[in-house]
């Protein structure tokens, strides 16, 4: 629309003429309207749809930190120890940007999981929203990435050696490994080179990219609306006489007022453990990284921060004996359950060609290589879940008891493998990792059977709300 | 693509040709950026090889010097501990130390004990599974990750064990024995670490 024959802004007082001036040469009242007082959201959203603004508003507390750290941090290993207790001792609030900082990560990774776990519960990934969830998955990639980067530099023990362990999972890869390893860390071991490097992914390359991913996250979202706790779309019951959801309720201001609530309550848990606790019986921040780092010498206890621990007892778990015992049964079972289930034979004899070569690498490569190759599995499996979901409900108050109780095993294990990646390696806990590697991916190999069988309640026709 | 006859088929592949070699130029950018991140000349010039005292080491003890930014593991070994070494060749994975051998083995340290005099043992000190420095655990007797301990090395970061020769047990992550380095003795007191004779 030409700028003359936008219609001037009304309601805002005073400011009318600077808004009038500013809608007729930027789409501002267009877009203001468009994602937030005519975007219209389900009316019962719960408890669990917070997490999604709040994830939000951790990342801006982390940038705004983040840029203050940088102020006072230097990215050298022979000073970037004494830099972060400089700042945490000599630096005006110092301590109080670093706590912030490092108390952010583990909050954002708190959301985020909780966040998923909502789409877990309500099937928000399913069609049409499949791309919003592959967004968000990319997020979580990032996010990972940004403080597997960013815990390396106070250049503590633990700081060093799990880049050590980390960097060395790509040493692994056939061929090419050992080259890759050196390339990213730009030496032969974890060095001055590594850390400066990763300083530079941790405060500009990865936040570019997790910013551009947030605001694609937050189109697709807009594109296709939200779903809720019933899983019925709002876009089916529209008012004829204002075309608007008859269940929608505009973003703002309803939704910004509870998500507003929400942040206050959230900064008073995060502000207790700031003030209070803020290493968190080291769970947050691990005794070991207040010790510089050794080269020399590896802790005697080493464990990644909480967030990554599930991941990291796959990684442990995957001896000699699990791939022998455990993978290659589990991938001749899983080949024999998909020819069966398939109907084309060409796609039968695909399956059972990737089987066998499946099956030829578990019993010619190492171990380890299986480790790690189960160990990003583990995450990147997550973003198969709208394929691997075929119940005809989308929400958890519909499903039948056997996506239930998938879901609850799923969810124990998910924590007990994170409570024994904190814990040192003995038989019995690996023997435990073991077990809850098997029911971590059993509950998405055999997702499309049991969501697909599983006796469901029918939906609703609208969305339900006391 | 429904209707091919409003397409200028000259300007199309002109596109497509033009699209091509600003791929091409692209792809061709970015290999200087990938390259800047390999090791720098500084970081390759320190891998020169280190020369180390071990006379001060009674028997049955261990010290750490530090190669190309690695710990290298001298242990003086006592008579107990290489008997140790044979009674757990049942245990380890690679007894003969026949896997990967130009890389971890070389030809001096291709026996029993793994070095060129048993008495003195001489290893880099980083696991073969995820670059850990294991710990010693020389005494002999049961251990929470081994009953029948001979002692050796124990990686706490994923439980792997070495025995005292570095060979690793069987059925743990690390897949290889601990690598031994390119050394030689310039006296019986003091050895070059990261040169053998060969190289020399």
């Amino acid at each position: 629309m030409p700028a003359a024959e936008k219609q001037a802004v009304t309601g805002a007082g005073s400011f009318n003429g600077l808004l009038t001036w500013i809608d007729q040469r930027f789409p501002l009242m267009e877009t203001w309207r468009s994602h937030l007082t005519e975007y219209y959201a389900p009316k019962n959203f719960n408890f669990w749809y917070y997490f999604g603004s709040l994830a939000l508003f951790v990342l801006v507390i982390q940038i705004v930190t983040g840029i203050f750290l940088t102020m006072n941090y230097k990215p050298d290993a022979a000073q970037a120890f004494a830099s972060v207790e400089y700042i945490m001792r000599e630096v005006p609030w110092g301590w109080w940007i670093r706590y912030m900082h490092s108390t952010g990560a583990s909050f954002f990774f708190i959301c985020v999981y909780l966040h998923m776990f909502r789409a877990m519960l309500y099937g928000s990934y399913r069609k049409p929203r499949e791309l919003l969830w592959i967004f968000g998955m990319l997020i979580f990639l990032c996010l990972m990435a940004e403080a597997f980067f960013g815990y390396l530099l106070p250049w503590g023990q633990m700081s060093y050696w799990g880049a050590q362990v980390i960097v060395n999972l790509f040493d692994a890869i056939p061929v090419i490994g050992p080259d890759l390893a050196i390339w990213i860390r730009g030496d032969f071991v974890v060095s001055d080179a590594t850390l400066n490097r990763f300083f530079a992914y941790h405060v500009i390359a990865v936040p570019l990219a997790l910013l551009a991913l947030v605001v694609a996250h937050l189109l697709a979202l807009h594109e296709v609306g939200s779903s809720n706790p019933d899983g019925v779309e709002i876009k089916k019951a529209m008012d004829p006489a204002t075309g608007r959801p008859l269940d929608g309720i505009p973003f703002h201001p309803y939704y910004t007022v509870k998500d507003t609530f929400g942040v206050v309550v959230f900064l008073i848990v995060f502000s207790i453990v700031v003030f209070f606790a803020p290493e968190a019986g080291g769970y947050f921040l691990e005794y070991n990284n207040f010790i510089p780092a050794d080269p020399l010498k590896t802790p005697a206890h080493i464990a990644p921060v909480w967030y990554f621990t599930p991941y990291y007892s796959i990684l442990r778990a995957t001896t000699d004996e699990f791939v022998l015992w455990v993978l290659a049964p589990g991938v001749i079972a899983f080949a024999v359950l998909l020819i069966w289930s398939l109907k084309k034979s060409a796609t039968r004899i695909v399956v059972g060609v990737i089987a066998i070569a499946l099956l030829a690498g578990l019993l010619k490569l190492d171990a380890k290589v299986w480790g790690v190759v189960l160990m990003g599995a583990s995450v990147m499996i997550f973003f198969l879940l709208p394929w691997l979901d075929q119940s005809p409900v989308k929400s958890i108050r519909y499903k039948g008891p056997l996506t239930k109780a998938a879901l609850t095993l799923f969810v124990i294990a998910f924590f007990v493998l994170g409570y024994l990646g904190t814990e040192s390696v003995t038989g019995e806990r690996t023997l435990a990792a073991q077990i809850g590697t098997a029911v971590y991916f059993l509950f998405f190999f055999l997702m499309p059977w049991y969501s697909k069988m599983d006796k469901c309640r029918p939906e609703p026709e609208r969305v339900t709300s006391k | 693509m429904s209707d091919q006859s409003d397409v200028n088929r000259g300007r199309r592949n002109l596109v497509i040709a033009g699209a091509c070699a600003g791929g091409a130029v692209a792809v061709g950018t970015a290999v200087p950026f990938a390259a800047s991140m390999l090791p720098s000349e500084r970081a390759e010039a320190l891998g020169a090889p280190v020369e180390a005292d071990i006379g001060q080491l009674a028997p049955g003890e261990m010290t750490t010097f530090e190669w190309r930014g690695q710990p290298v593991w001298v242990v003086r070994r006592t008579q107990e501990m290489l008997e140790g070494i044979k009674k757990v060749d049942g245990k380890v994975a690679d007894p003969k130390s026949e896997r990967k051998r130009s890389e971890l083995t070389p030809e001096y340290a291709r026996n029993e004990y793994r070095s060129i005099k048993p008495e003195y043992l001489v290893v880099v000190g980083i696991c073969t599974h995820l670059g850990c420095s294991p710990q010693d655990r020389f005494k002999a007797g049961p251990e929470a990750f081994e009953r029948d301990w001979t002692g050796g090395f124990y990686c706490p970061c994923h439980g792997s064990l070495f025995d005292l020769a570095g060979r690793v047990y069987k059925n743990k992550p690390a897949p290889d024995n601990l690598k031994v380095p390119p050394y030689t003795y310039l006296s019986d007191t003091r050895i070059l670490i990261g040169e053998d004779k060969k190289g020399a």
